[in-house]
């Protein structure tokens, strides 16, 4: 009855999708999550000489509510963990998260009993950006991947299948510790 | 509740609000003083602009900036790792593995006894400090200028050998092959293997 009828099956919906990743993406707000000296290169990068406002990111927004990206910069001590949680749960979804630097990665080099050994125990994080702090290039670069994924996201049914198929994935996934690769 | 915050009664504040020196110039500023701070905004947009275009241009960092290891090779394709370990002693993050294996007359890939047979780097970990590179008596280990290593995946940012082997330059030969007809080990470290020898395999 209606155009969706007279149009090849499902090219209203994707476009409506590619739509929405299109607009999520180029404003994406990130929420000011400076734990260490990767902050101040994030400070850096939304300053004056490598200038996030080009893609759209210049409000580094101190409300949870009103961010939808947090980047955590920074070591992330067992004290502050259930801060960053919280920040987290306070975000309005659609909600994403990068791990910048190497500590709040994976530990970084500070493999000690007060540090969280990568913040993706607390959080799901989209993408890891190594370095120690990584230039500013580095988290673009980052945030320009992350780009790239939110642009292609599904939405509603389809968004909540493909969680579902990466909680499965996750699910039945080798654990780490059981990963041997070439050490076998 | 204590009464800390109860102001004294003693009149230290009334004293402490005159004592305070008074303010001379209390309404807008002059036409003259305005027009002064806004000439340096105006004078801004004549400047140039020192934002770089990321993504667009890549502005080259340092010549010595710490990025993303490699693994050298001699001019004549075999490796330079002999598998010591140095650099992963040497680590303060533990972000290095490697394991040694030794070298076979139908199976070597670097010259003398050992090679590296596995070697990892966890970029999760790596501080970028350099503390490896000092540490490799070979110079097998050194840093490149890349720095685009982000990824969606811890798995994803382990580089094994094959990641961080240098690429194999025109006139090498792919290992495993043997050393250059007459030299050992010690001519190669000193740099008297400068190519490869047509009996040790097709160069590429």
């Amino acid at each position: 009855m209606g155009i969706e009828e007279k149009l090849p099956s499902g090219f209203l919906l994707t476009t409506v999708e590619k739509l929405a990743g299109y607009m999520r993406k180029n404003a994406l707000w990130p929420a000011t999550f400076g734990l260490a000296c990767c902050a101040i290169e994030m400070m850096a990068t939304g300053a004056g000489r490598y200038d996030l406002a080009r893609f759209g990111m210049e409000v580094f927004r101190a409300s949870p509510r009103q961010a939808d990206l947090m980047i955590v910069a920074g070591r992330v001590s067992n004290k502050m963990a259930p801060v960053l949680r919280q920040i987290y749960d306070q975000m309005a979804a659609p909600k994403w998260v990068i791990a910048m630097g190497a500590c709040a990665s994976s530990g970084g080099m500070f493999n000690n009993y007060a540090i969280v050994q990568g913040v993706d125990h607390i959080v799901p994080v989209d993408i890891y950006l190594p370095g120690c702090p990584p230039r500013p290039e580095m988290l673009m670069d980052a945030i320009l991947k992350l780009h790239e994924q939110i642009g292609n996201e599904k939405l509603g049914p389809n968004r909540a299948n493909v969680i579902r198929e990466v909680e499965a994935a996750a699910l039945a996934a080798v654990p780490t510790i059981s990963m041997k690769g070439l050490l076998a | 509740m204590s009464n800390e915050l109860i102001p004294s009664k003693d009149g230290a504040l009334e004293r402490a609000a005159q004592e305070s020196i008074p303010v001379a110039n209390t309404g807008p500023a002059s036409l003259g003083k305005q027009s002064q701070g806004f000439g340096v905004t105006f004078a801004t947009m004549f400047k140039k602009v020192n934002t770089e275009q990321y993504p667009e241009e890549k502005v080259p960092t340092a010549p010595r900036f710490h990025g993303r290891h490699q693994l050298n090779r001699y001019p004549d394709g075999l490796e330079r790792c002999i598998g010591c370990e140095l650099c992963a002693w040497a680590c303060p993050a533990d972000a290095i593995y490697v394991e040694g294996a030794s070298n076979t007359e139908d199976g070597r890939f670097s010259p003398g006894e050992r090679y590296g047979r596995v070697y990892q780097i966890n970029y999760l970990r790596c501080i970028f400090c350099g503390l490896c590179i000092e540490a490799c008596p070979t110079r097998a280990l050194t840093m490149t200028n890349e720095y685009e290593l982000a990824d969606d995946g811890r798995e994803k940012l382990i580089y094994e050998k094959q990641d961080l082997l240098a690429p194999l330059m025109p006139g090498m030969v792919k290992p495993p092959h043997a050393m250059f007809p007459g030299t050992d080990d010690g001519d190669y470290y000193r740099g008297q293997v400068t190519g490869a020898h047509p009996s040790q395999g097709e160069q590429v």
